[in-house]
């Protein structure tokens, strides 16, 4: 591919900002009101308490450095789990949507297992690894295995056959004929399942975390609960909530920026 | 008066243009015409899809450098001959024979659909028809030589998703133009387009005809295109040539002529003699 088509677009740098800054209104009005509702005493600190609460507890397990170490904890388990789960996903996706014989021997079995939810798994989980950090990384890596897994496939056997012909015609080797027809034809769905992914990665994770383990967001959730720390189990609601933002800004970012060519993308 | 020699000009200015770029071409196909296109001997080829025969048996000989049309109803096996000649199926029983050694890169295929890879820009994907030399050093160079001789030079860096239907055709030409084909294979590459954009690239497909001298099979339901772009005429019906014409009026033809109209209504009758007891059309 030439020089040219690595290219990003210049239109593409501008608007994301200004379609940024609108993104954040609502959430802005939601914590204001939240905020008068509290100080006014609409709502009752036990049941819910004032964002400015949140946000000083924050500070204060900042301060301790207890707030850094269980983010980076869960940060380092779901993008752990989600690269294992993740590349097996797509190595699977890959060899089933290229080979016949691969995906008859092994696609009825994965759309199986597909069937179980992944959580169901965790009495096993604890069996098995204790609540140990393998059972986090196994649950998150099953759990983003499977969108990943099946979006791959899809986007490999939709390629439009068309161009595959084209490809073979003009004397395309397979190496060529995947890396310029086949990979950057199923991209977008690719993208499908890498966005599904990451919403399980941070449920799995959730869930693990508050059932069995003794470090990061979901554990210090729970035990704030214990001692009814009310602002503390807000404050790691809301934080998976903007790590979730991250990680689907992320995702976002380099779909714009692989799929330029997409007539979806080039009018944002 | 004024009015007679703003006429007598415009006549005269045309004219010598075209004489120059005429002769031009000509030093051009003097040297390449002998290098050039490929013959192309069939003996009895015929071709099944299980029960269906589609081919029963053709024969047929094409001379390096002609321009064949082949028309026929829907159905009648015309682009299955194509397939085969462009090596895209095999067949069931009978030989293409191209005279000498053909390479890949000597025969290609253009499509009724531009068929271009949506995420490479106009100048890679005219690139991806260079086959085995698209690694060499010069292979943007003939890229961009190929793009400027269809006219779209100016849309190199673009994604095919912003040009319009006849500019995708013609992105299409360029990469099956790139290699320097002997033979060039054309599967009804102006039906999907609208009347304006036909007449404009049949006249884009005769330049390059004419200044690179390829054969030229070109498949088409359109017997008028057909008279208008070929040497010779095939018509076929049910997997047999019925009738072999030669069109032997004189380069360029102008359209709606009354000898082209008449040689186009006596195809047209021949093809609709075969339906008149079935109907079915």
């Amino acid at each position: 591919m030439s020089l040219i088509e690595s290219l990003p677009r210049v239109r593409s740098l501008r608007m994301p900002r200004a379609d940024g800054l609108i993104a954040w209104i609502v959430p802005l009005v939601i914590i204001l009101i939240w905020q008068v509702a509290c100080v006014t005493g609409f709502v009752s600190a036990r049941v819910l308490p004032a964002p400015s609460d949140v946000a000083l507890a924050g500070w204060k397990l900042l301060l301790s450095g207890e707030l850094v170490r269980n983010i980076w904890v869960s940060f380092w388990r779901a993008s752990v789990g989600f690269l294992i789960g993740g590349s097996i996903g797509f190595a699977f996706g890959l060899a089933n949507g290229l080979s016949q014989l691969s995906s008859r021997l092994t696609d009825t079995t994965l759309q199986m297992v597909r069937n179980i939810p992944h959580l169901a798994l965790i009495p096993l989980v604890i069996l098995w690894f204790g609540i140990d950090e393998s059972a986090k990384l196994f649950l998150v890596a099953l759990g983003v295995f499977f969108p990943i897994y099946l979006n791959t496939l899809h986007g490999i056997r939709t390629v439009d056959p068309h161009l595959i012909e084209m490809g073979r015609i003009y004397g395309m080797t397979d190496g060529e004929l995947f890396r310029r027809v086949i990979f950057p034809g199923a991209l977008p769905s690719i993208f499908v399942g890498l966005r599904f992914a990451l919403g399980i990665m941070w449920l799995t994770l959730i869930v693990a975390e508050t059932i069995a383990a003794s470090s990061g967001l979901g554990y210090m959730a729970m035990q704030a609960r214990e001692f009814m720390l009310i602002d503390v189990v807000v404050l790691s609601i809301l934080i998976y909530a903007l790590l979730g933002k991250l990680a689907d800004s992320a995702s976002r970012a380099l779909e714009r920026l692989t799929l330029s060519w997409h007539p979806a993308f080039q009018k944002h | 008066m004024q009015e007679a020699l703003r006429f007598r000009l415009s006549e005269a200015e045309p004219l010598g243009r075209a004489e120059i770029i005429e002769q031009a071409r000509s030093r051009r196909r003097g040297r390449r015409i002998a290098s050039r296109g490929l013959s192309l001997t069939i003996r009895g080829l015929r071709k099944s899809f299980g029960d269906n025969e589609v081919l029963r048996g053709i024969d047929l000989h094409i001379p390096a450098g002609q321009s064949v049309a082949i028309v026929g109803r829907s159905g009648c096996g015309k682009s299955t001959l194509l397939r085969l000649i462009a090596g895209l199926e095999t067949a069931t029983a009978g030989s293409i024979d191209f005279g000498e050694a053909a390479r890949t890169e000597d025969i290609r295929v253009m499509f009724q659909e531009p068929r271009l890879l949506p995420w490479a820009r106009v100048l890679s994907n005219v690139e991806v028809g260079l086959g085995r030399d698209r690694a060499s050093p010069d292979a943007q160079a003939r890229a961009e030589s190929a793009l400027t001789e269809v006219g779209l030079d100016d849309k190199r860096a673009q994604w095919p998703a912003v040009l319009s239907g006849g500019q995708k055709q013609r992105v299409a030409l360029a990469r099956a133009l790139v290699s320097h084909p002997r033979v060039l294979a054309f599967d009804e590459p102006l039906g999907a387009l609208d009347a304006l954009t036909r007449i404009s690239m049949q006249r884009l497909l005769e330049r390059v005809w004419h200044d690179q001298g390829f054969t030229a099979i070109l498949v088409t339901h359109d017997v008028a295109e057909a008279v208008a772009l070929a040497d010779r005429v095939l018509v076929i019906e049910d997997g047999r040539i019925a009738h072999d014409i030669d069109v032997d009026i004189p380069r360029p033809r102008r359209r709606g002529s009354a000898e082209l109209a008449a040689l186009e209504g006596s195809i047209l009758k021949s093809l609709l003699q075969g339906t008149e007891d079935t109907s079915d059309l």
